[in-house]
């Protein structure tokens, strides 16, 4: 009885798998295995070298300077250079981004997924905001060079304030919104919008009273994620002319300082990374940490809009 | 309004009794409307984006010396527009990311496409969004603090600033989006097709790349297209890592340092206050970001019909 029990423990599906194997382990099934999850790991390493790295060269500065540092304008001294003018660039540029990309994104979403049909006007829309997508950074840059820092001539600095840098960022993630929110448009299920049309609502109607509501946490989750990447974004603004070099805000009030120069978190992570002294190379990763730390949180943000209001149907 | 006999629609109902009232209409045509402009916004910038680069690279292309277009070098101070430079730069840099990124972001989309259960896919799957999440500008500075001295100086005797590194930090940054493209292709090969091979005994190494890699593989080179094209637009890496700041010889060599087309860009912008109106620097700057847009939109495009492709078997 006793040494019968291991064998009765082998289930069926174990023999067959023995069988079928020739009780050999295949090693090199094992070998291809691990190699796919050694490119995640070496992803994940990188990862982690990357925020190690940053932090061991850039926290003691945080912790040393505190408050200075959040506060300093740029300066030519490492010792004494912030990033007090790059946080309030980057606010300053982040609420264009919101004034400028979310309604007309958000308005061009609703227009593709409830009010187009399939003519050659909606697809040709939809190509362009595809490909509007895949256009690198820097040609918006150029666009803004072209164009907005020409319109915002007349409001100071010869047109490079944060006027044209915030509508160059507005347009360069238009097209993400556009995508992202149409998407949170499409989950909403038909059933929704018929019971809508069933008792008499015009469009207008179901699109606001009831497919809005429903795709707004989506179109919430979307839109602040792109707030992200144009936090992060330094190409377009160096074309359009945010300052790499020191500058003053030599205005009082809060508008005169926004026709004057202007810079950028990401914009003073450039310019400090090109200087070759061990202590620029120090502020450099306290000006990362402070970025990379706002980017967590949005995105934390994000992802806690989308746990506390999605919607399973 | 009072109901009178005349305002009771009549005993059979037409379409236009159907259609509500006036006021409301015009409501709804207004609301209409102002869609329709927000969407057609998207197509006024495409227009904008091209007359702004086909405007000043036409007159770049009037004035500039032709002979200097193909001369060996970049220099935009000295009227030298060396084309095959910057293109060579572009070529090296992204040439290397791809080296970096196909691997790494194949491997990790089979992994997760075919290897991963449910539980593993959520653990792992945040490793890529968030190295998606870092910005260019970071990576550009770990390219010079970290892959340079510890990767590229230890294989060639060479500066802080050179082409392998920046090729590195673009392959890093192009990973994620290989993975994630590559990933939705395999994702989307039939269930039916994996059980037919391992029906026929095949083992799991083998369905994974003799089925469904095939299977995928329209979005997969769509994947690849995707990642060429972003590394030949990626900026401030090259901007940062690849050293030549004004301008650079013809270089092949990824040791040395090099130029691209978007750092020629940055270079030219940067200075750009002193140069406006004085020479031909200013408008090359959106001759460059022609040819650059033209390169990368193609690109897409192909990419898009592969992805197209795709949709259309499955």
């Amino acid at each position: 009885m006793a040494a019968a029990t291991p064998r009765q423990a082998v289930t069926t599906t174990e023999v067959v798998r023995r069988r079928l194997e020739g009780g050999r382990i295949e090693w090199r099934g094992l070998v291809f295995e691990g190699l796919l999850l050694g490119s995640l790991i070496v992803a994940f390493a990188i990862l982690v070298t990357l925020l190690v790295t940053i932090l061991v060269s850039g926290l003691p500065v945080l912790l040393e300077r505190g408050l200075d540092f959040f506060t300093s304008p740029l300066a030519a001294n490492p010792a004494d250079a912030g990033v007090g003018q790059g946080i309030f660039g980057s606010l300053v540029l982040i609420g264009f981004v919101i004034i400028v990309a979310i309604p007309i994104g958000v308005g061009a979403a609703v227009y593709l997924e409830e009010y187009a049909r399939d003519t050659w006007f909606t697809r040709l829309i939809n190509t362009t905001v595809r490909n509007l997508a895949g256009v690198p950074a820097i040609v918006y840059g150029l666009l803004g060079l072209a164009f907005f820092v020409v319109i915002a001539a007349p409001l100071g600095n010869g047109g490079r304030n944060v006027y044209a840098g915030g509508l160059t960022l507005g347009v360069l993630v238009l097209p993400i919104v556009i995508i992202t929110s149409a998407e949170a448009l499409r989950a909403v299920p038909w059933t929704i919008r018929e019971a809508a049309y069933g008792v008499g609502a015009t469009r207008w109607e179901v699109v606001r009273s009831h497919v809005l509501p429903y795709a707004a946490p989506g179109i919430f989750t979307g839109t602040i994620l792109t707030l992200a990447r144009a936090l992060g974004e330094t190409a377009p603004l160096i074309v359009v002319g945010a300052i790499v070099g020191t500058f003053r805000y030599t205005a009082e009030s809060f508008f005169d300082q926004l026709s004057g120069p202007f810079t950028g978190l990401p914009t003073i992570i450039y310019a400090w990374a090109k200087r070759p002294d061990a202590e620029f190379r120090e502020i450099t990763s306290a000006a990362i940490i402070v970025l990379l730390v706002a980017l967590m949180t949005i995105n934390a943000v994000a992802i806690y809009l989308r746990n506390r209001f999605e919607r399973r149907w | 309004m009072a109901v009178t006999p005349e305002s009771l629609p009549p005993a059979r109902l037409s379409l236009a009794d159907l259609r509500g009232a006036a006021p409301r209409r015009r409501r709804e045509f207004a609301v209409r409307l102002v869609f329709l402009a927000a969407a057609t916004v998207s197509i006024l910038i495409s227009v904008l984006i091209i007359l702004s680069l086909i405007g000043r690279a036409a007159s770049f292309l009037i004035e500039v010396d032709p002979a200097s277009l193909l001369e060996r070098g970049w220099f935009p101070r000295r009227d030298l527009y060396g084309l095959p430079t910057i293109l060579a730069g572009t070529l090296v840099v992204a040439g290397i990311g791809m080296l970096v990124a196909a691997p790494l972001g194949l491997g990790a989309a089979i992994y997760l496409s075919e290897y991963a259960g449910p539980t593993t896919r959520r653990t792992l799957k945040p490793i890529l969004e968030v190295l998606a999440g870092i910005p260019s500008v970071v990576l550009g500075y770990f390219a010079i603090t970290f892959i340079s001295p510890t990767f590229v100086q230890s294989v060639c005797s060479t500066g802080v600033f050179n082409m392998a590194s920046a090729g590195i930090a673009v392959g890093i940054l192009i990973t994620p989006l290989i993975a994630s493209v590559a990933e939705d292709a395999l994702y989307a090969v039939p269930g039916s097709l994996r059980e037919a091979s391992y029906g026929l005994g095949a083992r799991k190494r083998t369905t994974s790349l003799r089925v469904v890699f095939p299977a995928a593989i329209s979005g997969i080179v769509a994947a690849l297209i995707l990642g060429v094209s972003r590394a030949i637009g990626e900026t401030m890496i090259v901007a940062i890592a690849a050293g030549a700041s004004g301008g650079s010889l013809f270089q092949l060599n990824p040791c040395e340092t090099g130029q691209t087309m978007t750092a020629a860009m940055t270079a030219l912008a940067i200075g750009s206050e002193q140069v406006r109106g004085a020479s031909l620097a200013f408008p090359s700057l959106f001759f460059v970001g022609l040819i650059l847009f033209l390169m990368t939109l193609g690109l897409n495009l192909i990419a898009d019909a592969y992805v197209r492709r795709v949709r259309r078997q499955i």
